[in-house]
């Protein structure tokens, strides 16, 4: 015997009952939305979530602080180079590491790509089901040159897990740049075209503006943040509230909407992606030159290595895996924080050295890793859709006590019934697009 | 605002219900006792302090301990750019502490996910209910004696009465 929902408990009998979901295909993510209609009017209705929930903290509260870090890049699964961050980022704060410049600066282009790439699919799914079909194919065009910039650094298109506690895992690759140009180029062209195809297009404007209007004071009851907040013209951004990596020493402006309609929530994300690549291209100049030569395929096999290392030191160069290609030894101290017991060793000492193969194995045993102080901490970055929170309760081992997220579209999705009330089913899409839910981070 | 300010205006207002102030990694503390919640809380959405964004709410457990969960909240000041953790103890046996839902609209599903999880009771909560697990989930899978790997029985088709 299940109990009564709230809807089913408050709906008049005379009315339209109607479960949009849990798998339906504008409800891009699984969550169910029931609605009392009457006639195509939404008079009151109910999110159910939790259709992904697949037990993110109590999994982590069970990893070492290392091995959880995959874990992240599957809940905002779009951007996640950002959920990277902000995890490594909160674990930086409690250690008291601090990260080389130029690991900063990457983390900054990354995290911005991928904020685009979050935007660009946020603005693709909500302009597709309003049939704006082409404008979908020029966002995913652009997309998919800003996954080829983050699949040629981190060797991924989506599970990243880049970036690391204490740094980034490889430096940049030797045609970074020039990936990175052709990306900026296509993007500033697509967003070009899509402003010219639906700025001030008769049909989109009709479908978005006016609809699913959050004032200000709602926002912040709510707890929105991100795009969703700025679009009800709230001053709030983490990068320039609570600055972290180089985002103070970058200029870029906070767009704000005005009214916190649907056309707002888009129009500030678009005015946001060019703001991005604008601190994508600054950061690229502020890049320090290497000083490490480039990789090379040269060198002795690993296995080669240890059975020499067993007669004498072993100095020659190591061809390494493929796999490991930009964190060889000579870039540790661009990209990774010399503090110790915080990073993985230099493949290079595990193979040769005694010193190198145990500093090796107690980073990677059980109840030897990393680990931090007795205590808790809360630490936060902008994410995709809005504040990217963790709090960690560390008890001195090796794995989190308590480790919770604060997922931005989970705040914003709780405002999805009051938001659609009162309007038409085919509005309930598009305002939907706008809050940009995403399964894997709301549900974790 | 200056958090010392805060704090002491804090301490004048509700004295000897105040257990603790601390700084950790840079973040501000504050554990209250449970019972004064919502009246710290409206005393801290109120100007001057102006916390008007709930940032986040979770609970923790402190499985062995006594009290044994804290409720922890992270207040936000757009005005002032300030954060603020409030924590407020709990004991084992049959947690119920005020709901926050009067004061914050993201209180409803954030203590919904603390009920589902933690099985803490939200006095004055208007629609406690789990929600991400279903109804038919036994035991609160946040909590520490909750075993990783617990599985659980697959339920019927639900049907209508």
């Amino acid at each position: 015997m299940t109990t009564k929902t709230r809807i089913q408990k408050e709906a008049d009998k005379e009315n339209l009952m109607i479960n949009m979901g849990p798998s339906h295909p504008a409800m891009h993510g699984t969550i169910r939305i029931m609605l009392e209609l009457d006639g195509e009017k939404v008079l009151n209705s109910e999110v159910e979530v939790g259709y992904l929930h697949r037990g993110f903290e109590k999994t982590c509260e069970n990893r070492t602080y290392f091995n959880l870090l995959p874990y992240t890049d599957r809940l905002n699964y779009v951007s996640p180079l950002i959920n990277n961050c902000g995890y490594v980022m909160t674990m930086e704060k409690m250690l008291g590491i601090e990260t080389p410049e130029k690991a900063q600066i990457i983390r900054v282009i990354m995290c911005e790509l991928s904020r685009i790439a979050d935007h660009l699919t946020a603005l693709a799914a909500m302009t597709m089901e309003c049939g704006a079909f082409t404008v979908f194919l020029y966002y995913i065009q652009a997309r998919e040159e800003i996954w080829n910039v983050i699949e040629q650094t981190t060797g991924a298109r989506m599970t990243t897990s880049y970036i690391r506690i204490g740094g980034v895992r490889a430096d940049l690759h030797p045609d970074f740049e020039e990936q990175l140009k052709k990306a900026v180029t296509v993007t500033r062209k697509v967003l070009k075209d899509v402003k010219g195809l639906l700025d001030k297009n008769k049909i989109w404007m009709d479908r978005t503006r006016n609809v699913a209007v959050v004032s200000p004071e709602t926002a912040v009851n709510y707890g929105f943040t991100g795009p969703c907040l700025r679009a009800s013209g709230v001053y709030y951004d983490v990068r320039k509230a609570h600055p972290y990596l180089v985002y103070d020493r970058i200029n870029f402006e906070v767009p704000l909407g005005e009214k916190g309609d649907n056309y707002d929530r888009y129009a500030v994300r678009m005015k946001e992606m060019e703001q991005s690549l604008r601190i994508v291209e600054q950061a690229v100049g502020m890049l320090p030159k290497s000083r490490a030569p480039l990789s090379s395929k040269e060198g002795i096999e690993p296995a080669e290595a240890v059975k020499a290392s067993r007669e004498k030191r072993e100095t020659r160069k190591i061809r390494l895996s493929p796999n490991l290609e930009g964190s060889e030894k000579e870039r540790y101290s661009d990209i990774l924080s010399r503090t110790a017991n915080a990073v993985v060793p230099p493949k290079e000492d595990t193979y040769t050295t005694i010193e190198g193969l145990i500093s090796h194995f107690k980073f990677f045993m059980k109840g030897h890793g990393i680990r931090p102080p007795k205590g808790e901490v809360y630490f936060s970055v902008e994410g995709g859709s809005g504040e990217l929170g963790f709090y960690i309760v560390s008890d001195g081992t090796d794995k989190p006590y308590r480790l919770h997220l604060r997922a931005p579209c989970f705040h914003i999705v709780a405002a999805l019934e009051e938001m659609i009330k009162g309007h038409y089913v085919a509005d309930i899409i598009p305002t939907f697009g706008s809050t940009n839910m995403i399964g894997g981070e709301m549900d974790r | 605002m200056e958090t010392k300010k805060l704090i002491d205006d804090l301490k004048r207002k509700f004295s000897n219900k105040i257990v603790e102030t601390t700084q950790q990694f840079g973040d501000d503390i504050i554990v209250i006792q449970a019972d004064i919640l919502t009246d710290v809380a409206a005393f801290l959405k109120e100007k001057p302090y102006d916390f008007a964004m709930l940032l986040d709410l979770t609970c923790v457990d402190y499985r062995g301990r006594e009290p044994r969960f804290e409720m922890v909240y992270h207040f936000f000041s757009l005005s002032h750019n300030q954060r603020l953790r409030v924590k407020a103890p709990l004991p084992g046996k049959d947690p119920v502490i005020a709901s926050l839902t009067p004061y914050w609209k993201n209180a409803d599903w954030l203590e919904r996910e603390v009920y589902d999880m933690f099985g803490i009771i939200f006095e004055g909560h208007p629609d406690l209910r789990r929600l991400f697990m279903y109804d038919e989930f036994e035991g609160y899978p946040l909590r520490k004696d909750y075993p990783l790997r617990k599985r659980q029985p697959i339920i019927r088709m639900r049907s209508e009465e």
